[in-house]
């Protein structure tokens, strides 16, 4: 589940936060110090992420004291670590390395990762191996002090930013598929591992093909034991989904119903019965995930983490392709233009800019990317509701015996 | 946003009492025999609900003997009831007519606090012993004006000394009303009002009718001249009858999420055991995939009836939308459960003699009660700004 945090023996207040970020503030003015050395100085006060433990740019308070240190932050107009530029990095690098990384491991990644000077991009899906991330081919062999790794990863998104990728490979094929994995850190400038824009169905390219071809990983690099990448890459799963579908607090209308409803208001002669009718439901519908993303918000504040995550990305899936797929019926004849079909590498993924038929078009991977919805609703059927898997032809064989 | 979406322990330790009474006293199969035998209300359970868990009272404030609770433990115990499709009239007395007595006696400011007739009522019905409900069509709903079907008749002679004012007409497909012993009958007339008439009056006749939902028994009510006492009037029982009807809504969204929380436990027990084609069907894909669809809209009505249920407590002005948006959902979410109950049970599932139909029933009629998730969602048009064509 996502860390949350290791109390420490003090409990702080939020005001007691605000009062720490203030004397930080006035001990580093924001608007002479250049931007890096600004938000290295917050990670290394414990004021970047404050559920993450002392030493790791946190004080090891509880994750509901983040919003009072943002808070204050935003008001004193200091600059932010631009977490839209590595979500990856921030939603499911950090805390995979914060549970199973070492402790210098630690200390060499997570200042980097958190004020965004190193971006991080995930190497898991291959050609061959998506849905059944485990059946991947990707070998990493033990040379030495180091790892010689061999093969191709795609649809990796930011790849093209990253200094590291998280590598999912196989170091033993002569076991059944989980437990011949491993998990690694990938250095993306290191030879051998090349990066190559894939272009999407919107036009540009968000994602890569990345081709391994001899790459050298040290050891000290391997983030768990090795054979133990399966167990790794869980964590780092778990996070994907609640980082997609939701746990943040966000205003009414947020997200992809605000240019709907935005247009709906704007055009009163688009508007129709048939239309109205719809709109009204996707609102509701849209209010409702908003409550529940805030519900599983106020359970992890808590510490009392739900299995509702997975929930979360599902709706979101749902209802950003409905609710743009209404906005491009609603836009009638506008609807027809798309803005720009030219290759582009953006620098970030944002979903809900551009016009309808882009948002549209974007919104179709939101459910394959993080695990297809089918497989989401798989692992609620098994994991939360406890019905039986199916027959499996894989499982229980080596991984070079299962056939292909 | 401030409203805790959670449950407090307070609400879990009243959920897990109201289980465990309910469990006990109160399985499907006697539910299922009371409604053959022409006692549809159980006056046990009720008794045991009330003196047991204090579940009459959770919303009347302590001074008049009530446990001074809040919507929220009053929508927690909804859930229970939905869970076990109680026969007890919970929902029109301690939630509607609660609420409408609640509202009017916060209007009726020249009565001191805790005096007059309306806290009165409440303090006999904080244990339970006296129930009473509105006299409004269960299809009611906030927002659709004062119901005009009852009105003020001329009076006889010595009811103005005695203050009593003569009432007529007729309310059909009431829900709670059968048991109750008072009538909170908001009336049309000089001056428009609402007013109390004892159920044992001359004049009132009650007859029940066959319910779609046969666990909550419905009854025409016919006022003949029956003789009512003004509890409020004008701006201020329009507004206790609309404070009752969006209570109403807000608890039964509630119950609709117990209601789909037990057909989906119920299944996915079901799917476990049964087994075709040498497998569990629960195995089954096609299966898996339904109730994880399930179990997903039951986290999303989780959220809005907690929300829903928050905003009454605190008297958040948002009340108006989360009321209309828990309603809309949670009738959505609850007769979709039952049905998938009864289709995921099989022949079985079709047949008197399994409680799935009981589920159903309530279901279905509970969507309709207090307005269709239609109506709501057209509420929320002028609520959220989002003007028709
Ligand atoms: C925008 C985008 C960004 C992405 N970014 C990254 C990234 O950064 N890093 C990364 O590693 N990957 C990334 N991915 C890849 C993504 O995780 C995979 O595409 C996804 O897991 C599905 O795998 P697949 O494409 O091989 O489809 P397949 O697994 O081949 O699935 C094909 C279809 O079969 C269905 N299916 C498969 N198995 C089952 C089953 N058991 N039961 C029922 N249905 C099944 C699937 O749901 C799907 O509909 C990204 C994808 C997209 C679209």
């Amino acid at each position: 589940m996502l860390d949350d945090g290791v109390l420490s023996e003090e409990t702080l207040t939020g005001d007691e936060i605000r009062e720490r970020v203030r004397a930080f503030l006035t001990a580093h003015d924001p608007r002479t110090m250049p931007r890096q050395d600004f938000l290295n100085a917050r990670w290394d006060a414990g004021l970047a992420w404050v559920h993450y433990p002392p030493g790791y740019g946190g004080l090891g308070v509880p994750r509901a004291l983040q919003a009072a240190a943002d808070e204050e932050f935003a008001r004193a107009g200091a600059p932010d670590n631009a977490p839209e530029r590595n979500p990856i990095g921030l939603g499911m690098a950090a805390p995979t390395i914060l549970a199973f990384g070492s402790g210098e491991q630690k200390s060499r990644w997570l200042r980097a990762l958190w004020t965004g000077e190193e971006i991080w991009c995930q190497l898991f899906s291959e050609p061959g191996a998506g849905s059944d991330l485990a059946g991947l081919a990707t070998r990493a062999v033990k040379d030495g002090d180091s790892w010689a790794v061999s093969g191709q990863k795609v649809w990796t998104s930011v790849a093209h930013h990253a200094k590291w990728g998280l590598l999912l490979a196989r170091t033993d094929p002569g076991v059944p598929k989980h437990q011949g994995l491993s998990y690694f850190a990938c250095d993306m400038t290191a030879p051998g591992v090349e990066v190559r824009p894939l272009r999407q169905l919107t036009g540009e390219a968000e994602f890569n093909e990345v081709f391994l071809t001899d790459a050298r990983i040290p050891d000290a690099d391997r983030i768990g034991q090795t054979g133990e990448g399966w167990r790794v890459a869980q964590t780092t799963l778990m996070n994907e989904r609640v980082a997609i579908g939701g746990a943040r607090a966000l205003p009414r209308e947020s997200g992809m119903i605000s240019p709907a409803v935005t247009l709906w208001r704007s055009r009163p002669e688009l508007r129709t019965p048939v239309l109205h009718d719809r709109l009204l439901r996707l609102w509701a519908d849209a209010e409702v995930a908003r409550l529940a993303g805030e519900r599983l918000r106020q359970q992890l504040a808590a510490g009392e983490p739900g299995p509702e995550g997975s929930a979360a990305k599902l709706v979101f899936a749902r209802l950003n392709q409905e609710i743009s797929a209404f906005e491009v019926e609603l836009a009638g004849a506008d609807g027809l233009r798309y803005d720009d079909w030219a290759m582009k590498r953006p620098e970030t993924s944002n979903l809900y800019g551009r016009g309808p038929g882009f948002r549209y078009l974007r919104a179709r991977g939101n459910s394959i990317e993080g695990g297809t919805s089918e497989i989401l609703r798989n692992i609620i059927a098994e994991r939360v509701l406890g019905l039986p898997a199916e027959p499996r032809a894989d499982k229980d064989v080596p991984w070079k015996d299962v056939p292909r | 946003m401030s409203a805790d979406l959670r449950y407090s322990d307070t609400e879990r330790a009243l959920a897990s009492a109201l289980a465990d009474l309910l469990a006990a006293q109160s399985g499907w199969k006697d539910v299922l025999a009371r409604t053959e035998a022409g006692e549809s209300y159980d006056a046990g359970l009720w008794r045991a609900v009330a003196s047991g868990v204090g579940c009459a009272g959770l919303l009347i404030p302590e001074p008049l003997g009530g446990a001074g609770a809040s919507y929220r433990e009053l929508a927690t115990a909804a859930e229970q009831f939905g869970a076990f499709v109680a026969p007890v009239p919970y929902l029109g007395s301690a939630a509607v007519a609660t609420t409408a007595l609640l509202s009017a006696a916060e209007s009726t400011v020249n009565t001191p606090a805790g005096s007059g007739a309306s806290a009165d009522l409440l303090r006999r019905m904080a244990g339970g012993g006296t129930t009473a409900a509105l006299a409004a069509e269960f299809a009611a709903s906030a927002g659709s004006g004062f119901p005009g079907s009852l009105r003020l008749a001329a009076l006889r002679p010595g009811d103005e000394s005695a203050g009593v004012a003569r009432l007529r007409g007729t309310v059909r497909s009431a829900a709670d009303a059968l048991p109750a012993d008072v009538l909170l009958v908001p009336a049309d007339g000089v001056p428009q009002g609402l007013y109390l008439v004892d159920g044992t009056a001359p004049g009132v006749h009650r007859v029940p009718v066959s319910s779609l939902d046969m666990t909550r028994q419905l009854c025409d009510i016919t006022l003949d001249d029956a003789p009512g006492r003004l509890i409020v009037s004008g701006e201020a029982a329009a507004r206790a009858v609309e404070d009752a009807l969006a209570a109403g809504a807000a608890i039964l969204a509630a119950e609709q999420l117990g209601l789909a929380q037990r057909c989906l436990d119920m299944t996915v027990g079901y799917v476990k055991e049964r087994r075709q084609f040498a497998r569990p069907v629960g195995s089954f894909q096609a299966i898996k995939h339904r109730l994880a669809d399930l179990w997903v809209s039951v986290t999303q009505a989780r959220a809005v009836s907690r929300y829903a249920a928050a905003c009454l407590a605190s008297g958040d002005e948002d009340t108006p939308v989360a009321v209309a948006l828990a309603k809309a959902y949670c009738s959505e979410v609850a007769t979709h459960a039952a049905e998938e109950c009864v289709q995921l049970h099989g022949g079985i599932g079709f047949t008197w003699e399994h409680p799935a139909h009981l589920y159903l029933k309530r279901a279905k009629a509970a969507s309709v009660a207090f307005g269709t998730a239609g109506a709501h969602r057209s509420a929320l048009a002028s609520l959220a700004s989002i003007a028709p064509p």
